[in-house]
């Protein structure tokens, strides 16, 4: 289970997309988990052949607990006598396997279904099979057999009783999406040494540009504003790399790659930010395509496990509907995040006169851990600079 | 098309970009982004949609032209005088 944002906790297993034997590769995707942040899409980074589905459907597990085994083809290593569980049959222990995601756990038995005192849940084979089938955690069910143990009836009385799910959870749990925005922002506030500047950027050019680039396109390659910000923030990271990374173990760890965490409101509240990687290496319309995409599968839900939880720095753009400026909270263990406010209209001197311009109020909290308010600043009139000569970007 | 088709064809489009959209508390000359939440990135998305449906390529400089519903049926029902790109 992939630790999807700083905040996270645990994850429930809502669907396998694989089954064991299927052949996978890196970028696969294999399994539906939901979180506090909807449901998302779990990629792998192997190549090779799922060995064994080690929790089933329904399930919810911490982070970092293994959800399947994939063989790599490389030979079993054997285990030492002490580690191996006396209930497993031999041969399922020892497989060579390389681990979907997280850091590994010890090793736990896996096979039959374990109750939650580790007991062996008392329950009918047919019922097994039928809670198997219906998508229904035997341990929810009350056993109405002898000793308590669980019969096919009581697994079909409660699979009734549960609404059925969608099988990809369009939407999301509000109040659960609140909290992990409260635990991370509470995090945020309490850890991090903010400092926030703003600089307030003449699109002029900017939207003249888009505005004459637009004409010649039709409507599916046309640019929206969001992305000229995004890429001139993505190019002045370059310039700048202490504002792109992680505080990670009392130290900054810079990013690997610019992946901008790109702020998106979802429709009847909460926010979510998944990553546009390698922006700075992205065409204008590469920019376009992966923000339009991004957006609708964060508000399907559709989100991918890859683009949650890499992000390398964060831009909250607020659109023509939003406030006119953004003093934004880092999102951690990011150590900045840039904000965009809504493009207004306001008499700006040009040459000693006074003219009608478009401007956005860009913002910068930056962490003092790493960084202070100068390379803050040089950082923004970086980005000005950028969006004065729109067709480089 | 008629202005009821028009009509018909917005509602199924814009609901398409917001599904929480709700079309009955709509008058025909208020503003559809603010009354349904349309940020410009959804709007730009219906204007992809009109494109995708009827084969009209609404210019940008127009695009204020289609911001009520009044103004986008009208618009919408007009015969075309742009060239086709």
């Amino acid at each position: 289970m992939p630790a999807l944002g700083a905040d996270m906790e645990a994850g429930t297993l809502v669907e396998w997309l694989v089954k064991p034997g299927d052949k996978v590769k890196s970028g696969s995707i294999i399994a539906v988990v939901e979180t506090q942040k909807g449901a998302i899409e779990i990629e792998v980074f192997h190549e090779g052949t799922i060995a064994e589905i080690s929790v089933p459907v329904g399930r919810r597990v911490p982070v970092g607990t293994i959800l399947a085994h994939i063989d790599d083809g490389t030979p079993p290593s054997p285990l030492p006598p002490v580690q191996v569980e006396i209930s497993a049959p031999v041969g399922k222990t020892a497989k060579s396997t390389g681990e979907t995601t997280g850091p590994p756990v010890p090793p736990r038995p896996s096979l039959g279904l374990i109750a939650a005192g580790g007991a062996r849940l008392k329950i009918t084979p047919v019922a097994r099979r039928r809670a198997a089938a219906l998508g229904v955690d035997p341990r929810n069910v009350a056993g109405s057999g002898i000793e308590g143990s669980i019969r096919l009836a009581d697994v079909e009385r409660l699979a009734r009783s549960v609404p059925e799910r969608p099988r990809h959870v369009a939407g999301y749990d509000a109040a659960a999406m609140r909290a992990a925005i409260a635990a991370a922002m509470s995090r945020s506030k309490r850890e991090i040494p903010h400092y926030y500047l703003t600089e307030t950027i003449d699109l002029g050019r900017a939207l003249a540009w888009l505005e004459s680039d637009n004409s010649t396109k039709s409507p599916q390659d046309r640019l929206l504003p969001a992305a000229l910000l995004l890429k001139a923030s993505a190019l002045a990271l370059r310039k700048t790399p202490r504002l792109n990374g992680l505080f990670l173990d009392g130290e900054f760890k810079p990013g690997e790659g610019i992946h901008i965490g790109w702020a998106v409101s979802l429709r009847g509240g909460g926010l979510i930010a998944p990553a546009i990687r390698d922006a700075d290496r992205k065409s204008l319309s590469e920019i376009m395509s992966a923000l339009r995409d991004v957006v609708e599968r964060a508000r399907k839900g559709s989100l991918r496990s890859s683009e949650l939880g890499s992000a390398t720095v964060t831009v909250t753009s607020l659109g023509d509907r939003g406030a006119e400026a953004v003093t934004a909270i880092i999102h951690p263990p990011q150590v900045a995040i840039i904000g965009f406010g809504r493009i207004v209209t306001r008499p700006w001197v040009v040459d000693g006169r006074i003219e009608a311009r478009f401007v956005v109020a860009t913002t910068l909290a930056g962490d003092h851990r790493v960084t202070d308010g100068h390379a803050g600043g040089l950082f923004l009139t970086n980005i000005r600079d950028l969006l004065q000569e729109p067709d480089k970007l | 098309m008629t202005h009821d088709e028009i009509k018909a064809l917005l509602f199924e489009l814009i609901g398409e970009i917001a599904p929480e959209a709700d079309f009955s508390s709509l008058s025909d000359d208020e503003d559809m982004r603010t009354a349904l939440d349309l940020d410009s990135m959804d709007f730009n998305n219906l204007i992809i949609a009109i494109h995708e449906r009827t084969g009209r390529n609404v210019p940008e400089a127009d695009y204020n032209k289609l911001f009520t519903l009044k103004g986008a049926i009208a618009y919408l029902a007009a015969p075309s005088a742009e060239v086709k790109l």
